[in-house]
């Protein structure tokens, strides 16, 4: 079907692997499924008891998409969905969901995604999240997702989150149980400005032995914006984890960074690392020397900080 | 041969090759690329003013090179910061070209044609090389010129483009990069602030090569801030600085024996009056 530019140009944003209705595809948008497709290995099936959809990927899935964005053009609609993803054990998927808001009017527009996954044997998942706001209108945008991972034995699982712009307000809850040799990765990127906020609160279960989980995160925070971190990695069997959150503050920002390790066994090996700081001026001054001003040079390693 | 005698303002040339006339022709044609007038860099310290760099005066001519030398702390660095504007010069003038940058911004003095090889480079967390150099060029490079831009600093381009500029890099590996950096566009004056340092005897050759190929080719003007000789002996002229102001200056011919002596002694084991057991010493 055709889409309006408006939803086009949203797609753009948070589909950058590119949205076709080609395949398995479910396009949300203003609160009801505007088109979808299933592929021979790839069901999505809508949900009869609540919003949302439940997608079955076969263990024949291999190198195969699933692309379920959601757009919301319509000021003032609170829009609330449930997904729940069955990876069966051999899969191997890339998801590509996100959300972006188009604001044109007075009232906070708002989107909460509820995603759970279940992550069989030996399957792999990489999951890519992006969020978006934009539009002339005063009324903020607000999202606020929560992600269940339930990774098999031997599983593994790539979380890439980004929200760039435009999103007044988020809060983030992540909530990961490990299997047995599981593997995560996690990669957060982030950037605030203005009076916005944004807080990410992560759990990760590590359950299984031999699982191991490396979390990042990187965020920029402009304006008079706040963000808060909050990753706990717990380890109940031998396992290893990373986790490394590295922000930018800059003008009248806020920065809060909470590292919580809690290890309940004795071969897990769990690390935080966490810094904060304004951007390096060596480096300013370095692409400076290329002949770039200031303002150039900043943005370069924003971008740079956040690719 | 050719000789060259002046009186006055004229200048009476011959030369016997085609060869000859073109080299003193691009000698007559030189002109003063960069001109230092009396730069001086003072600070205050605990509410006294303190003379970090005072009333240096050189110059470089159009494809020459000059290599600066002394003493560590003698303000070496400084003057390489006060010629690119990382640090404001409080007294003086700089003059590129005939253009005078002293009041200029580090970006307007790279856009002047002045190209910067940090002593210390900075992490770039997240930057691959490549995107460095491109950035560096101004313009997307293609991939055969990112390769002889890491060959040129002893760097395997299918190895190196695409890691990151971050801590994974040795010390030697991001002073390579960062030389490489410098190399990837044409400037009028190019300052390298002790290219040599942590770089291994290998890569430093390849290095020497680099500088050598690009001053015999006049390519560029090429002012190096170094304690090694072999990087010295490459010089046109050699200017020493010590405590901050200049203690000679001159050809290479007339400053390296003072430099390094031509009968060199080893005189440390002299002093010690030991009995002269040391590799190459010709003390008696």
């Amino acid at each position: 079907m055709e889409l309006d530019a408006v939803t086009s140009n949203v797609l753009k944003e948070i589909d950058t692997n590119g949205f076709k209705q080609e395949g398995a595809y479910n396009l949300r948008y203003n609160g009801q499924a505007l088109c979808h497709g299933d592929s021979e290995h790839i069901k999505i099936r809508r949900k009869e008891d609540k919003p949302g959809v439940d997608v079955y990927i076969s263990g024949e899935a291999k190198g195969e998409q699933v692309h379920i964005p959601v757009v919301i053009s319509k000021s003032g609609m609170n829009d609330v969905v449930y997904n729940d993803f069955y990876i069966e054990e051999g899969a191997d998927v890339v998801i590509v969901a996100g959300c972006g808001i188009h604001n044109s009017g007075c009232n906070e527009t708002r989107h909460d995604g509820i995603h759970a996954f279940h992550v069989g044997k030996n399957a792999k998942v990489v999951y890519e999240e992006k969020h978006y706001g934009e539009g002339e209108g005063t009324g903020e945008n607000v999202l606020n997702p929560v992600t269940q991972i339930y990774l098999g034995e031997g599983s593994s699982f790539t979380l890439d989150t980004a929200q760039i712009r435009g999103v007044d307000s988020t809060e983030r809850r992540t909530d990961v149980d490990m299997g047995p040799g599981s593997r995560l990765m996690v990669m957060e990127k982030l950037m605030t400005h203005d009076k916005q906020s944004a807080v990410s609160n992560m759990e990760v279960r590590m359950n299984g032995d031999g699982s191991s989980a490396q979390i990042v995160s990187r965020s920029v925070a402009k304006g008079t914006s706040r963000q808060t971190f909050h990753p706990n990695a717990v380890g109940n069997a031998l396992c290893k984890a990373h986790i490394q959150c590295d922000s930018i503050i800059m003008d009248e920002a806020q920065v809060c960074s909470i590292p919580e390790i809690d290890a309940r066994h004795i071969d897990a090996q769990i690390i935080h690392e966490a810094a904060i700081g304004r951007i390096n001026t060596e480096q300013l001054l370095k692409l400076r020397s290329f002949g770039m001003t200031e303002e150039e040079a900043e943005a370069v390693i924003i971008d740079n900080f956040l690719k | 041969m050719r000789a060259m005698s002046e009186v006055g303002t004229k200048t009476c040339i011959c030369y016997s090759s085609a060869q000859d006339f073109a080299e003193v022709h691009r000698k007559i044609r030189r002109t003063k690329m960069l001109d230092v007038r009396n730069l001086t860099y003072e600070v205050f310290e605990n509410g006294e003013k303190v003379t970090i760099v005072k009333d240096i005066n050189f110059t470089v001519e159009d494809g020459e090179m000059l290599v600066i030398t002394g003493p560590n702390g003698g303000g070496k660095s400084t003057v390489a910061k006060l010629l690119m504007g990382v640090l404001a010069a409080t007294g003086g003038e700089i003059l590129l070209d005939g253009r005078d940058i002293t009041g200029m911004s580090v970006d307007e003095r790279a856009k002047a044609g002045i190209g910067y090889a940090f002593q210390q480079p900075p992490v770039f967390k997240g930057m691959t090389i490549r995107r460095l150099l491109n950035l560096a060029a101004g313009v997307v490079l293609p991939e055969h010129v990112c390769c002889d831009l890491l060959s040129s600093v002893g760097m395997c381009a299918a190895e190196y483009l695409d890691r990151e500029v971050d801590a994974t890099l040795s010390g030697g590996e991001r002073k390579r990069v960062e030389i490489a950096t410098v190399l990837a566009k044409s400037h009028k004056v190019c300052i390298f602030d002790e290219p040599e340092a942590g770089i291994d005897l290998w890569s430093f050759s390849v290095l020497v090569d680099e500088f050598e190929k690009i001053h015999r080719e006049k390519k560029e003007t090429l002012l190096l801030i170094s304690h090694q000789e072999r990087i010295i002996r490459m010089a046109d002229r050699i200017l020493v600085i010590r405590d901050g102001a200049v203690e000679k200056c001159g050809n290479a011919e007339e400053m390296l024996p003072t430099l390094f002596g031509e009968n060199r002694e080893c005189t440390c084991i002299n002093r010690k009056g030991g009995s002269g057991y040391g590799i190459g010493c010709g003390n008696k």
